[in-house]
């Protein structure tokens, strides 16, 4: 277990993209230098940029469907059924319809941050995003402080909702904005304790770095069967996660039933959509760092077999020592991502299902069980991983 | 120190504890004034509750109605005896059979007229079901209110199929006017009561499902257990009714202890109970209780409306009416247990086509007036709780 200072004096110039340096030479010798460095450099963070917004929404795009096909399914319904086939459209449809309405300002809003507020929550979720990793070898950003990173900007959120809430200079806003902010302190703890659990078994915060530790045991080497203070600490995480990206049972801040929409209520169009991708881009990112770090990230025995079948470098070293892209990999880092995509999308259908099931935790409740209850948890669980994982390395050596 | 203090504190803070050497000031902000309603999404309809709320906590409340006021005990003194009864439905737009039924009851004991036993059995038979519907809706729209969204749907799944018999015998699906001064509109359709028990063996089939889903929910149980209690002895001095009175452990139901119509003699028969609070998750009285009893009712119309098929009889089913009512000059006071409490109309007449007086007591009045006393000391949220607890129906407090 590499000590947790190391890391952070190895990370603390945080290396944006250092694998895609491999990914910049292909560039560069594909496109035999013709371009200058900084021109490919550009190119490459917009083109980032735009595929990390257009990843998100697409993201929320489908997960709305999904939500509300959801919804359905439970409630006896059918969901969305007429725009495309079940109704796949419906997400577009609707898009469309929230861009063409009246963008609506409340007279006594403060204009400035009730404006800045959405972008700051979109801008925050997007910068999240960026340390998603597709696949092993495909990323935006690969981070050695990722887990850091992504509750770091994730968090940010809270600031534009508080913002949001505060600048519509209104009653339920300002409520749901000051639930918010009390919710998020509240699990942030537990939510970052708990992670603490898998950080420490596998000694490192980089998500890819995480996932590739679990490829033992024909792919099943995931940390949840590694250490049993997991289970715990992965129940734990799941429910911070839900408080944390505002999802029933925890959905106070925007509570329809009590505080009309909450944080949300004076937005409509495309600003209130900011606010509705931002959900569930949080949704996705808490998903997907409990795959990445207590169900196995990348790896399924499938994942283990295309690895062996197909060979796992994307990127080899060719003939005059130049960066080639190894076609043959691709198949392993196709169904690498999908492997966890699939687990996050589960995540998140268990996110819909309790959204769908149960009621509402009161105010007081949710306090008390952030502090009372998952705090103390979750030091409990991050203390007991550490003596188990020390214990290992003294018997084990 | 003290008197240094004082000179320099605004208006607002008070002293603690004067007495000490190390002064404790509390520094508090004025409460803060928020409207809940009219347009709120827990008001169910356009009530409004003046609330004061120091952060989180309710401090008073105050509920303001008016909003949805119609004149209908006006226009029932300027219509005549048979043209008011569609105004009726709208008094309780989630129980229409038993508001009809109300005002036929208080009209026929003026005229005196014999009721076809047919008439009698089917009048029951739709009060009840329309007892399961506004109890459906009640106990769903709350679970909404507690943040449930799910159960609501299963709720309205049933109710829907209670709707559809009622379409199918007077062909309207919330507004009825189908209990007529004398009997009902019409007989029943071929194979109706044949549905109506298929409905009760799918419906007792499917009750256990809100029970799992909700009622005994631990979340749910959390957030209603203790919470808006109404003691014995207030749920008597506001003049509870219904389901809230029951709720507190009141032993009171119109349909047995002010027997109407056949009640009596199916309470003799055994074939229904008065679930009746027992305090079971929490004090007595608590928001759980009143949503236990309804759930509970629910299963006893059930039984009722079983005894009224097992004992139906062929026969008329209206009397003998002339086409243009007069009735005999009197007056006359009958109230009858509506889904949410006493629902009694009040009629005097002078021997003539039009009433000289109509009033209604609407339970929803009365209970809605318990919540200035319930809510404060409770949280935003327990309001909401609250006053979904009380189940009101706002076009009854208003009419």
């Amino acid at each position: 277990m590499a000590p947790a200072l190391m890391l952070v004096q190895e990370a603390a110039p945080v290396a944006v993209g250092s694998g895609s340096n491999a990914f910049l030479e292909g560039l560069v010798a594909a496109l035999g230098e013709s371009l200058p460095l900084w021109a490919l450099w550009l190119g490459a963070a917009v083109t980032g940029v735009a595929i990390v917004i257009g990843l998100i929404s697409l993201i929320a795009m489908f997960s709305v469907w999904l939500e509300r096909k959801v919804a359905g399914h439970i409630q006896c319904r059918y969901g969305p059924m007429y725009v495309g086939w079940h109704g796949w459209l419906q997400s577009i449809a609707d898009g469309v319809k929230l861009l063409l309405k009246e963008d609506m300002i409340p007279r006594d809003a403060d204009r400035l941050l009730f404006m800045l507020a959405p972008a700051l929550v979109l801008s925050a979720i997007v910068a999240a995003m960026a340390a998603y990793p597709l696949a092993p070898g495909v990323f935006f950003a690969d981070l050695d402080l990722g887990v850091f990173f992504v509750i770091a900007m994730s968090s940010m959120t809270t600031i534009g909702v508080v913002m949001a809430g505060w600048a519509s200079n209104s009653k339920w806003t300002v409520f749901g904005a000051m639930r918010e902010a009390a919710q998020v302190v509240a699990y942030e703890i537990p939510l970052g304790v708990a992670l603490l659990v898998p950080v420490m078994v596998a000694g490192t915060l980089n998500l890819r770095e995480a996932s590739e530790l679990q490829s033992d045991w024909y792919g099943m080497g995931w940390f949840m069967f590694k250490n049993p203070f997991m289970l715990p600490a992965f129940v734990l995480y799941f429910i911070a996660a839900l408080a944390e990206t505002k999802r029933a049972p925890f959905d106070l801040p925007e509570a329809e039933s009590e505080l009309v929409a909450g944080f949300m209520t004076e937005y409509s169009g495309i600003r209130w959509s900011f606010f509705f991708m931002e959900e569930y881009a949080a949704m996705f990112l808490m998903s997907a760092l409990a795959a990445v770090f207590f169900l196995g990230g990348f790896e399924s025995p499938l994942t283990w077999a295309a690895g062996e079948f197909f060979g796992r470098e994307l990127f080899v070293a060719g003939v005059n020592g130049a960066t080639e892209l190894n076609l043959q990999a691709i198949p392993y880092h196709a169904v690498a991502g999908l492997t966890l995509l699939l687990k996050t999308f589960a995540g998140i259908f268990l996110m819909m299902w309790l959204r769908w099931t149960l009621p509402r935790v009161r105010v007081d409740q949710v306090m008390t069980m952030g502090y009372k209850y998952l705090t103390p948890l979750a030091l409990v669980c991050a203390l007991g991983a550490a003596l188990w994982e020390a214990g290992k390395q003294a018997l084990l050596g | 120190m003290a008197n240094e203090v004082t000179k320099t504190m605004p208006p607002n803070t008070r002293l603690l504890r004067t007495d000490a050497s190390e002064v404790t000031v509390d520094i508090r902000t004025p409460d803060l004034e928020i409207n809940f309603g009219p347009q709120h999404p827990a008001t169910h309809g356009v009530m409004r509750v003046l609330m004061r709320t120091d952060g989180e906590l309710v401090t008073g409340a105050q509920p303001h109605l008016g909003y949805l006021h119609r004149c209908a005990e006006k226009i029932g003194e300027n219509v005549e005896w048979l043209q008011y009864l569609p105004y009726t439905d709208r008094y309780d737009y989630l129980a229409s059979m038993n508001n009809n039924l109300g005002y036929s009851l208080a009209v026929e004991a003026l005229l005196g007229v014999e009721i076809p036993r047919r008439a009698t059995l089917i009048r029951i038979i739709c009060a009840e079901l329309n007892r399961i519907g506004s109890h459906l809706v009640a106990f769903g729209t709350y679970g909404l209110d507690i943040g449930a969204f799910t159960p609501f749907l299963y709720c309205f799944r049933e109710r829907e199929w209670m709707m559809s018999l009622f379409e199918k015998i007077c062909g309207a699906r919330l507004t009825y006017s189908y209990i007529r001064i004398g009997g009902v509109f019409n007989d029943a359709p071929p194979g109706w009561f044949e549905e109506v028990a298929r409905f009760c063996d799918v419906f007792e089939r499917k009750w256990p499902e809100y029970v799992d889903l909700l009622l005994v929910n631990q979340i749910y149980v959390k957030r209603t257990a203790n919470v808006g209690v109404i003691s014995r002895e207030m749920a008597l001095d506001f003049g509870l009714s219904g389901t809230m009175l029951r709720g507190s452990g009141i032993d009171w139901d119109l349909r047995r202890d002010m027997p109407y119509m056949c009640y009596g003699e199916i309470w003799r028969d055994g074939a229904y109970k008065i679930p009746l609070a027992k305090g079971e998750m929490g004090a007595l009285g608590d928001c759980w209780d009143r949503s236990w009893v309804r759930v509970m009712e629910m299963m006893e119309s059930i039984r009722i409306v079983r005894w009224c098929l097992d004992h139906m009889v062929d026969g008329p089913v209206i009397g003998e009416l002339p086409k243009s009512l007069k009735v005999p000059a009197g007056e006359a006071y009958v109230g009858i247990e509506n889904p949410r409490g006493e629902l009694g109309h009040y009629i005097v007449s002078d021997g003539g086509k039009v009433a000289v007086r109509t009033r209604v007591r609407g339970p929803s009045f009365s209970n809605l007036a318990v919540l200035e006393d319930i809510l404060p000391g409770s949280l935003v949220g327990d309001a909401v709780a609250i006053i979904g607890s009380t189940d009101i129906v706002v076009g009854e407090t208003d009419r």
